[in-house]
């Protein structure tokens, strides 16, 4: 599908870098039209990606095969001969999209929207942050819809620098220290993905056909044609054909050592972005420290390029190293749950508390997908879509309440519930979503998980599931704080939220509402997909059978 | 009717409180008085159409079974188990057409008994409109046929719960009250949650009918016995939370703090009902071994709360206590056997001991508003001894509240001797075929406890003389829109509706209609057959009765002679037993017990966490940026003094060696041709010695 002759998905994708280009020629003082600009682009983000939703085709796999990705757009991106030590250095721009990134796509774009909206009180050099909001955006979604590795790694690491001065600039009080902190750790990442990169590009060879076209090497086994020509290639869907791994290269085989490494070098890269325990520690300071819209493009959809890494790449690509380390992805998984929901109870700082909440609810998005089977991968995949949309809902809920009273401590407030009463009303909707009430949608998206999860590991799953009882607790404790005995005479000048902030939550709430009662829609998009992963988990011939734990 | 009519309507019954509760949370505020009208037609149609689903059902239907299933969620071909769509559904058997009937009827007379109690309150649209969420949630685990939505209405109704507990949440105890409800319900769910975990993991269906069959066609969890009884238990676990059993039992007390009008509909008749519901409806998975852990609960329950009753001297804390062992004396019943009795019970019970706490809503109502014309803010108005001689001001409250009390006490002609009856027999009979003889034993003191500390009530509250004469002359009758409710719900205490015979319920419609379902579990491990309880128990009818009536007696007169007649002191009594006596009052210490144990153990744990992550975890990754640091100074220094150094050094050499030099070029062709020729002896000598 094209628009203008370009495809949809580098629309979507590349919106927001014209919408930028169009904010950086705007003088400075138009600050109006700068915002309006921003949420004008984000909009018709929106509407595209509504489109994608509307004509994607349910039925289609994905995962690992060409042929079952969708809105494919395929070119010569970068084609050096005669490299030193490299050979042909041939790059693809490589964009396509199944079940799990359609959702992901789905959830960008809702959640630069609303971070878009979110940031109207942004009152410092107004032209530069919405600049860089939108080339964040760009990232984001290219890291959703890119299928060659290379270009991955590029939006991967182009969504850091924004992310970076958008912390660091606009942020709290210490909020170089958060920034240089959240740059780093990524970046530690980063290096540990690059390393597992190259591997990968230097084991899978396959051929190119003077039109450009690509052979696997099983292909070429049949017989090689005039004109074709053996390259190293960064396609992930390539790097997923266990038959294009170069005999005697260094990832060929199966359960090797290296494919070991190379699968928790890139576990680690992906784990500190999620984050899973104990990469965690920079996340409730970035948190603190980002001004409210960046805190909710942070929690809604930055954690979930780890998670979505993992099933993108370390998933198909390793499978037979999945299948090794599913126990300890699990228990992880089980840790991040329990230590984020007993260390959130301890706070008192609203935000950290968020924060480490987060950290709870990601963690069964990793014990989802460490099940192995459809059910499990469906829950995480919809916990990732659904946590997103929350904890969207819980961050602009704390800012709402920094905005008037300029404080955080929970112990500071009490008795909001008269004083605002449509505050209360959105908080208590984001919080029982939080706390996984039945006909809101975190509730599916839990259950779902934890009983995938429980097919595989029903003893971690049985201590896992203790943080229904936790996560109950902190966030009910949260609402009496806030909301319920008598109201401190300071907070008597308090005002119900405006018009603006009722609205991003109430597109949110509504979303969390209608995937709570009928998830349908969402879940049909992916189940294809998940099935397919589901299977390629499965296959695997692997000598550590599932020994249930 | 139709099947489909019948089923169209059970949906229409179960949405239309849904319907009420968005309008009332909307625009409750701005319809003329609150609301509150809306609200209760609404109910009321509600209650108009289980009727009629009642009537239509047992009329045409017998034991069918009606059911409407939609897909909900397809997964479609999943691998290693095939198609897997996720099925729903609402089913109407004779279980759920009753309690269609029970939960609209009270909720109705409740909402009609709040429109004069609730008067005047702040919250009194978002009030009711919580009202109707509840009857939503209560009819959804009524109507579900699958343990997904029986899940959903358990959770919500444990929401609404938590709302209506907190609804004056300006008190602190209030807000507590309403965490603890939540908080202790959602213990119990964990244990639901991995119970419908490990049958869907087995089945892979939600569905009830469907995971009967599974296990009558040999299929089991971990495909051993050990499991399926696991399960049970483990689903079992969900009833324990929900209907307050020993030993979640410690939020229902706490859960006076709500209107008391709520006390009545939901912490009382209805939801603690639930977990008998489940119970009966999980019934046939249930293996000997798990229902004996169900007999057993419910008999420590029973037994533990009736002893803590007898010391209570809020009317609505003996009230709420008498509720737990009543709902012990359910899940006893169910685990014994004794099904039907075990549901016979929750009717009855759920009219009448909804009907006591209305009595007692009544009661403080008027204590409320003769404290308020005093401007006495001090007494409380839900204090025993600050009560005493209402029966001449309150006579309706009084009659009705003795017809409840008898029906509690199971005195026969009333609904609960009909009930209570069954449930002994059947504990006898149980503890004739297992040798568990304890239980049985439990049942008859427990019914005596009951009748003591129910009279106890009435006694204080209504007979002698009032405390406060000039306090007296302001106590009212409550107005006829809480009364006539009162009314009503004495009317249903009485055996005719249930049974004709007033001495035997075993031929009642309600019985009949509600007949024990077949076990589907495998044979060594299920309990005794329904043929062989039933001829067990049919003898012991009349046993039953005569040790039931006795054990009451002796309580009656017990509470006569204490509290009435005055031949025994009871402040005496309590002194002289000292620490049993305050062993009982304190509730036997759970509440502290469990804060120290459960909850300050938690609290503790998440601050060392809190540390721990902040120094251990972070100062980890801190940590390695300050070594980092220090090593990247540490190089640096070495590249300026040493790296560097060493250039400057080899300049600064050859700048001192060329200095050195610089002597030698003298510019004197004379001096370069005498150093040639030094240099070439030199050599020439060198290259010799080598």
């Amino acid at each position: 599908m094209e628009i203008f002759g370009i495809g949809i998905l580098s629309w979507v994708t590349f919106l927001p870098v014209l919408g930028m280009v169009i904010v950086l020629a705007l003088p400075k003082e138009r600050r109006d039209v700068i915002r309006w600009t921003s949420l004008a682009v984000a909009a018709v983000q929106v509407v595209l990606a509504v489109v994608l939703f509307l004509r994607f085709d349910r039925s289609f796999a994905g995962i690992n095969t060409e042929a079952g990705m969708q809105f494919l757009e395929k070119g010569r991106w970068i084609d050096v001969s005669g490299v030193a030590l490299v050979g042909r250095l041939h790059i693809e721009y490589l964009l396509g999209i199944d079940g799990i990134s359609m959702v992901m796509v789905l959830l960008t774009a809702l959640i630069s929207f609303i971070a878009v909206i979110s940031s109207w009180t942004i009152d410092k050099s107004v032209k530069g942050y919405f600049a860089l909001l939108l080339l964040l955006d760009t990232g984001m979604m290219g890291v959703f819809v890119a299928l060659d590795f290379f270009l991955f790694y590029v939006f991967w690491e182009l969504m850091l620098l924004p992310m970076y001065f958008l912390i660091g600039v606009w942020g709290g009080p210490r909020r170089e220290y958060a920034a240089i902190k959240f740059f780093l750790y990524t970046l530690l990442g980063s290096v540990l993905m690059l390393l597992a990169m190259i591997a990968l590009y230097f084991s899978v060879s396959v051929y190119l056909d003077p039109a450009g076209g690509m052979h696997a090497l099983s292909e070429a086994a049949a017989g090689i044609r005039t004109g074709w020509e053996k390259v190293h290639t960064f396609n992930m869907l390539a790097m997923m054909d266990p038959a294009n791994y170069e005999a005697g290269s260094l990832l060929a085989g199966i359960n090797t050592s290296w494919r070991y490494l190379a699968y928790i070098a890139l576990f680690i890269g992906f784990a500190i972005k999620v984050p899973i325990f104990p990469f965690h520690t920079w996340l409730p300071d970035a948190h603190v420290e980002a001004p409210t819209p960046i805190s909710v493009i942070l929690a809604g959809v930055l954690l979930k390029m780890g998670t979505y890494g993992m099933l993108r790449i370390s998933f198909p690509m390793f499978p037979d190293a999945m299948r090794h380390y599913a126990w300890e992805l699990a228990l992880l998984g089980v840790i991040s749950m329990v230590y984020g929901a007993l260390v959130a109870m301890a706070q008192t700082d609203f935000k950290k508390l968020i924060a480490y909440s987060s950290v709870s609810h990601m963690g069964i998005v990793v014990l989802g997908m460490s099940s192995m089977n459809t059910l499990g991968l469906t829950g995480a995949v919809f916990q990732m879509f659904n946590h997103g949309v929350i904890t969207a809902m819980l961050f602009l809920v704390v800012g709402v309440i920094y905005d008037r009273a300029h404080t955080r401590g929970l112990n500071e407030f009490g008795g909001l519930m008269n004083q605002m009463p449509r505050y209360a009303g959105a908080m208590t909707v984001a919080f029982f979503a939080a706390l996984g009430l039945p006909g809101l949608s975190g509730f599916i998206s839990e259950m779902f998980s934890l009983f995938g999860a429980f097919q595989t590991f029903p003893i971690l799953t049985a201590i896992g599931a203790v943080t229904i009882v936790l996560t109950a607790g902190y966030m009910l404790w949260v609402l009496q704080r806030v909301f319920l005995g008598a109201l401190p005479d300071k907070w008597k000048g308090l005002t119900d939220m405006n018009g603006r902030e009722t609205f991003m939550l109430a597109v949110l709430g509504a979303v969390v509402l209608f995937c709570g009662i009928y998830p349908a829609p969402i879940l049909n998009l992916m189940t294809s997909s998940l099935n397919h992963l589901a299977a390629i988990l499965a296959q695997v011939p692997s000598a550590t059978l599932l020994s249930g734990m | 009717m139709t099947p489909d009519t019948l089923l169209t309507l059970a949906v229409a019954t179960l949405l239309l409180p849904l319907c009420g509760f968005v309008l009332m949370i909307f625009f409750g505020k701005r319809l003329p008085r609150q609301g509150d009208w809306l609200s209760t037609s609404v109910i009321a149609v509600s209650l108009g159409m289980a009727v009629v689903i009642l009537a239509a059902k047992i009329g045409s239907y017998g034991g069918e079974t009606l059911t409407l299933n939609f897909t909900w969620v397809d997964l479609h071909n999943v691998p290693l188990i095939g198609p897997l769509p996720i099925i729903l559904g609402v089913a109407v058997d004779n279980l759920t057409a009753v309690m269609l009937v029970v939960v609209t009827l009270i909720s109705t007379l409740v909402h009609l008994f709040s429109i004069g109690y609730m008067h005047g309150d702040i919250r009194y649209s978002r009030y009711f409109a919580y009202l109707g969420f509840f009857s939503f949630s209560m009819l959804m685990i009524v109507l579900a046929n699958n343990l997904f939505l029986l899940y959903v209405g358990w959770e919500l109704v444990g929401i609404s719960s938590y709302l209506l507990i907190g609804h004056w949440y300006e008190k602190k105890s209030a807000s507590n009250a309403a965490i603890k409800a939540f908080l202790v319900n959602r213990v119990g769910d964990f244990g639901f949650f991995l119970g419908i975990a490990m049958l869907f993991m087995t089945f892979h269906t939600f569905g009830l009918r469907e995971i009967f069959e599974g296990i009558g066609a040999g299929r089991l969890p971990f495909e051993s016995n050990w499991w399926l009884t696991a399960a049970g238990v483990l689903l079992f676990c969900g009833a324990v939370g929900k209907s307050a059993q020993f030993p979640l039992h410690v939020w229902l007390p706490d859960a006076m703090e709500g209107p008391t009008p709520v006390s009545a509909l939901i912490h009382a008749a209805t939801m603690v009902a639930a977990g008998v519901y489940l119970v009966a409806r999980i019934f046939p998975l249930m293996t000997a071994d798990a229902l004996l852990v169900v007999a057993y609960i419910g008999a420590i329950t029973a037994f533990i709360s009736a002893t803590i009753a007898i010391t209570q001297n809020d009317i609505k804390k003996v009230l709420a206590y008498s509720t737990i062992s009543q709902l012990g004396y359910m899940i006893m019943g169910l685990g014994v056997g004794a099904y039907s009795a075990g549901f016979f019970h929750l009717v009855t019970h759920a009219m009448f001991k909804a009907g006591l706490f209305l009595g007692s809503g009544s009661i403080i109502h008027a204590m409320h508003n003769a404290l308020h014309h005093e401007n006495d803010h001090a007494t409380d108005a839900q204090d025993l001894r600050n009560m005493g001689g209402l029966r001449k001001a309150m006579p309706v409250t009084f009659w009705t509240f003795v017809v409840y009390t008898l029906a509690i006490c199971g005195v026969p002609l009333t609904s609960g001797f009909l009930s209570k009856d069954e449930i002994l027999a059947g504990t006898l009979a149980f503890g004739g075929m297992s040798g568990h003889v304890i239980i049985p034993v439990i049942g008859f003191l427990v019914a005596g406890l009951t009748a003591f500390y129910m009279f106890r009530v009435v006694i204080l509250a209504f007979l002698g003389d009032h405390k406060d004469a000039a306090r007296f002359s302001h106590l009212r009758e409550s107005p006829m829109v809480m009364t006539i409710p009162l009314v009503v719900l004495a009317i249903l205490s009485v055996f005719v509706f249930y049974s004709f015979n007033p001495f035997d319920a075993s031929d009642s419609w309600i019985v009949r209609a509600v007949g024990r379902p077949d076990s589907v579990v495998p044979p060594s491990m299920a309990a005794p057959s329904t043929e062989a309880f039933e001829e067990a128990a049919h003898g012991l009818h009349g046993t039953a009765m005569l040790l039931s009536l006795s054990v009451a007696g002796i309580g009656v007169l017990f509470a006569f002679v204490t509290y009435y007649w005055r031949k025994i002191n009871a402040d005496a009594v309590a002194s002289a037993l000292g620490p049993a006596y305050r062993f009982l009052l304190n509730k036997w210490y759970f509440d502290e017990i469990y804060q120290a144990v459960i909850v300050n153990g938690t609290l503790a744990l998440s601050r060392i966490l809190r540390w721990f992550d902040g120094n251990i975890v972070d100062g980890l990754v801190n940590g390695t940026g300050w070594v980092t640091r220090g090593i990247s100074s540490v190089s640096g220094m070495f590249d300026t003094y040493v790296v560097d150094g060493i250039v400057n050094l080899t300049g600064y050499l050859s700048g001192v060696g060329g200095l050195a030099l610089r002597k030698f070029q003298t510019g004197r062709v004379q001096s370069y041709v005498i150093f040639a020729v030094l240099s070439v002896m030199v050599f020439y000598f060198v290259f010799r010695l080598i």
